[in-house]
């Protein structure tokens, strides 16, 4: 079984190779983190397995039919997008779209789906305030929210923890590894080194647009890697209280 | 140097036209098409040098014909000023800045006014016959126009009622030249009746409630507009098929010149036709 | 939100039953109402089926039209300012208009003046969303605006110039301001067909908008075809604005003043201000056209004059309140 499979996945963006015969496989039960410096190529391999850019190769989800694939994958930018002023609770409703047929009610089952994706994210108490108006954390939530609404077998999150706090950033991770636990997928790319090895079941590596480790996040943040990728330094454990890792010094000149 | 001496000239040709002015003038340009009429009709021999390009619209203009022999001009201070003309007609509704800038150059401008009545048709020629220096061919003229009207009067025992209806649902009120023509023809006026004594705009549903014995439109020009798609509008084509109608050409109407009287005459076969309709 | 649209809907039927009464005429309420529906042949009923009817069914119409197209196309593009007149839709739907009536496709094709409308409104809506981008920023969108705004209403003069007939030249103004004027059931017939086109066109817009309140991606992702929603918004919108500018000439302000009077009431729900918005529209065209009666009832005053009383200190607003995004 496969939440989301990517044959020879090769992107070009005009003219630029931005993504180069990746292959990957995600199952059930995993929570993978996606790591890479800037512009390695990890949104545009989220987009191109949503079939949202061209793309060469194969991607078991884009080539399904729309409408199967929004109930296969939920999927959350990282661009925070919320254009008027609607409440929490109907920005959470918005995920349950691929469920609902044309003019349809929220029904029962949608409800009951929303309300436990906002009180996963801590938002049982925001529900009727204007999303617009939230704190730039809170909207975060909301839009996790509103992807944990969709209730899809797999969801792609780009950068979900960026701008949060400690606390519910920690909470973000825990989020998806308990969807992960419970037999879903999750697909999140992250900066944050340490969040990543602390909650990801599996860190996929990518550099320069190629995939360069995939496996365990004790195999994969091997010194040689962090110098070669991420030219740092970094502290990597095996703890009482699980892997820990922390980024130390700079090995050379970032460019 | 050359342009230098071009002005010069035109200022010797300038001062050399201006003392005729005081006789009769010889150079006349007329720039409104009720003037034009007038002119052509009065004016002497060679007098006339120029009417404005609408004159030879036979829509427009009951002389078009003999519009199409004079040079046409188009209202434009420039072209007219270098016609080198001793007088210019106007009328009321020229444009003031033309006008103006004409007088500004030294050349004598009469403004005509719009004619209101049958009498003022007589008392333009009359003007026109004095500014022209013409006053014995107008005096000949208003003789045949008294001549002619006095014989179209004929006392009427009914006066069947009439709507004049143009463009923009504009009407014509009794103190009008068309308003004077539809009772000389024998007709009452609806516009009356319906509250615009003084005409103007009459609203497409106070026409239709009037019930006037029967509508007479202006007949469009071509192009299409939405001032004149009213006297398309159903109520008009409703009104128009359920009696006798009349759809008349501007020419003879807008006009105070003697070919307002054609336009009673014609106004008899549609008085006859309404009179036997209406037992 | 249903009570919502059953107040808007009985304030669009009061409205609808004033304009029928309301007229230079003065013949009483009752009396008006029973030449209308019992139809006794005489002039009255002449006048209200003729005249008065055709006139708020036309309000109707074209209020409706450009109330749904100003919240569909705010709703794609994701900003406040999108409006058909402001953007110079209304414009361009203006100068096919004038285009049809005076080459004589209008006269020669019954529904000649309603497409070429549909045409250059087409045009305008295409121009404005190629210039503007998918996400219309409001700089672009006000620039876009005035330059098509511009060229359209230069066009349609120069039209109205040419045409050898004299009345035309002025006839600018209603072509920019609009009214409803001495209209027909000819003209409800010139317009029912593609103004139904359109409504059914945007009316399917709902579910996308709502998803594209999260932006394209997230839309996408959600199932929405984008590609879809942008050809109907704009065959939708071209249908709409077409058709009411054929017969009513551009009447501005309608699409921005409705959805943003209304949007709080629906929770700011894309697909909810649709219906309301539609409502809305038509009550504030009749309500305009009542209002240019019996402010200056011997004068033809035009409807974009009340209009834009209302919705330009509004779009001041609106402006200022987007002084940040544009900074």
């Amino acid at each position: 079984m496969t939440a989301l499979e990517l044959r020879h996945l090769s992107v070009t963006l005009r003219g630029r190779a931005v993504l180069r015969d990746v292959s990957l496989r995600v199952a059930p039960g995993e929570l993978v983190g996606l790591i890479g410096p800037n512009g390695a190529g990890k949104t545009t391999l989220m987009r191109a397995a949503l079939g949202l850019v061209p793309f060469e190769g194969e991607s078991s989800l884009a080539a399904m039919p729309p409408a199967t694939r929004a109930r296969t994958a939920a999927w959350l930018p990282q661009a925070r997008e919320i254009a008027w002023p609607v409440t929490v609770e109907r920005l959470v409703m918005l995920g349950r779209l691929p469920h609902l047929a044309a003019g349809q009610r929220p029904t029962a089952q949608d409800r009951a789906a929303v309300d436990a994706a906002l009180a996963a994210t801590g938002l049982a108490q925001f529900r009727h305030r204007t999303a617009t108006r939230l704190s730039g954390g809170e909207q975060a939530r909301a839009l996790i929210a509103r992807a944990l609404a969709q209730e899809a077998p797999l969801i792609l999150a780009d950068e979900p923890t960026a701008g949060l706090d400690p606390a519910h950033q920690i909470a973000t991770m825990q989020r998806f590894r308990a969807l992960a636990d419970a037999g879903r997928a999750a697909l999140v790319s992250i900066h944050d080194l340490g969040l990543a090895v602390r909650h990801c079941t599996r860190l996929v590596m990518l550099d320069a647009g190629r995939l360069v480790a995939d496996g365990a996040p004790g195999r994969v943040m091997t010194p040689e890697r962090l110098a070669q990728v991420f030219h740092v330094r970094g502290y990597f454990a095996d703890t009482a209280e699980g892997p820990v890792f922390q980024s130390l010094d700079l090995l050379e000149k970032v460019e | 140097m050359r342009r230098g001496r071009l002005i010069a000239g035109l200022c010797a040709g300038l001062l050399a036209a201006a003392p005729a002015a005081a006789e009769a003038p010889a150079r006349v340009v007329s720039m409104n098409l009720c003037t034009d009429q007038l002119a052509m009709l009065i004016a002497g021999e060679g007098q006339l040098l120029s009417v404005s390009a609408v004159a030879r619209d036979p829509r427009s203009s009951a002389m078009a014909e003999e519009a199409a022999d004079y040079p046409a001009n188009h209202g434009r201070a420039e072209e007219i000023y270098l016609l080198q003309p001793d007088l210019v007609l106007a009328g009321r509704f020229t444009t003031r800045a033309t006008v103006d800038m004409l007088r500004r150059l030294g050349i004598a401008v009469e403004v005509f006014e719009l004619a209101r009545s049958l009498d003022d048709v007589r008392a333009q020629m009359l003007e026109m016959g004095r500014v022209l220096g013409r006053e014995e061919e107008a005096a000949r003229r208003v003789a045949a126009f008294d001549r002619r009207r006095a014989a179209l009067a004929e006392e009427v025992a009914h006066r069947p009622s009439a709507a004049l209806y143009y463009a923009n649902g504009h009407t014509a009120g009794d103190r009008s030249l068309a308003g004077e023509i539809l009772l000389a023809a024998g007709f009452e006026n609806a516009a009356r009746a319906a509250g615009f004594p003084d005409g103007g705009r009459m609203p497409l549903e106070v026409l239709a409630l009037t019930s006037p014995e029967t509508v007479i439109t202006s007949r469009p020009y071509p192009g299409a507009s939405r001032a004149e798609a009213i006297l398309d509008h159903p109520v008009v084509r409703e009104m128009r098929r359920a009696r006798v109608s009349g759809s008349f050409a501007d020419r003879d109407w807008v006009c105070g010149t003697p070919y307002v009287l054609r336009a009673i005459e014609e106004l008899g076969p549609l008085r006859d036709a309404v009179l036997s309709a209406d037992p | 939100m249903t009570r919502l649209i059953a107040a808007l809907a009985a304030l669009v039927g009061a409205l609808f039953l004033g304009s029928l009464t309301l007229g230079p005429a003065g013949i009483g309420p009752g009396e008006s109402l029973r030449a209308l529906v019992l139809g006794d042949a005489g002039p009255l009923t002449l006048v209200m089926r003729e005249i008065r009817l055709p006139r708020a069914i036309l309000a109707v119409l074209v209020g409706a039209s450009l109330g749904l197209a100003g919240a569909a196309m705010q709703g794609y593009l994701r900003n406040p300012l999108a409006e058909p007149g402001l953007i110079g839709v209304s414009g361009s739907a203006a100068l096919g208009a004038v285009i049809a009536l005076q080459t004589g496709l209008a006269a020669s094709l019954w529904f000649g003046l309603p497409l070429m409308a549909l045409a250059g409104a087409l045009a305008g809506v295409g121009l404005v969303l190629a210039l503007a981008g998918p996400r219309g920023g409001s700089l672009t969108l006000i620039l876009a605006g005035i330059a098509i705004s511009a060229l359209a209403g230069a066009l349609t003069s120069l039209v109205l110039n040419l045409s050898p007939n004299p009345f035309a030249a002025n006839e600018i103004m209603f072509w920019m301001m609009g009214s409803l004027a001495d209209r027909s059931m000819t003209h409800v017939w010139i317009a029912l067909p593609f103004t139904l086109l359109g409504w059914a066109l945007l009316a399917t817009l709902g579910r996308g908008l709502d998803a594209l309140t999260l932006g394209e991606d997230a839309a996408s992702a959600l199932g929405v075809s984008l590609r879809r929603v942008r050809l109907t918004l704009v065959a939708g919108t071209a249908s709409v604005v077409g058709a009411a500018t054929a017969v009513a000439g551009a009447i501005g302000f309608v699409g921005l003043v409705v959805p943003h009077i209304l949007r709080p009431l629906v929770g700011a729900q894309p697909s909810r201000l649709l219906p309301a918005s539609a409502l809305g529209g038509a009550a504030l065209v009749l309500a305009a056209d009542m209002a240019v009666r019996l402010i200056l009832p011997a004068r033809d005053l035009k409807l974009g004059v009340l209009t834009a009383l209302v919705g330009a200190p509004i779009f001041l607003h609106l402006i200022y309140r987007t002084r940040k995004e544009m900074a």
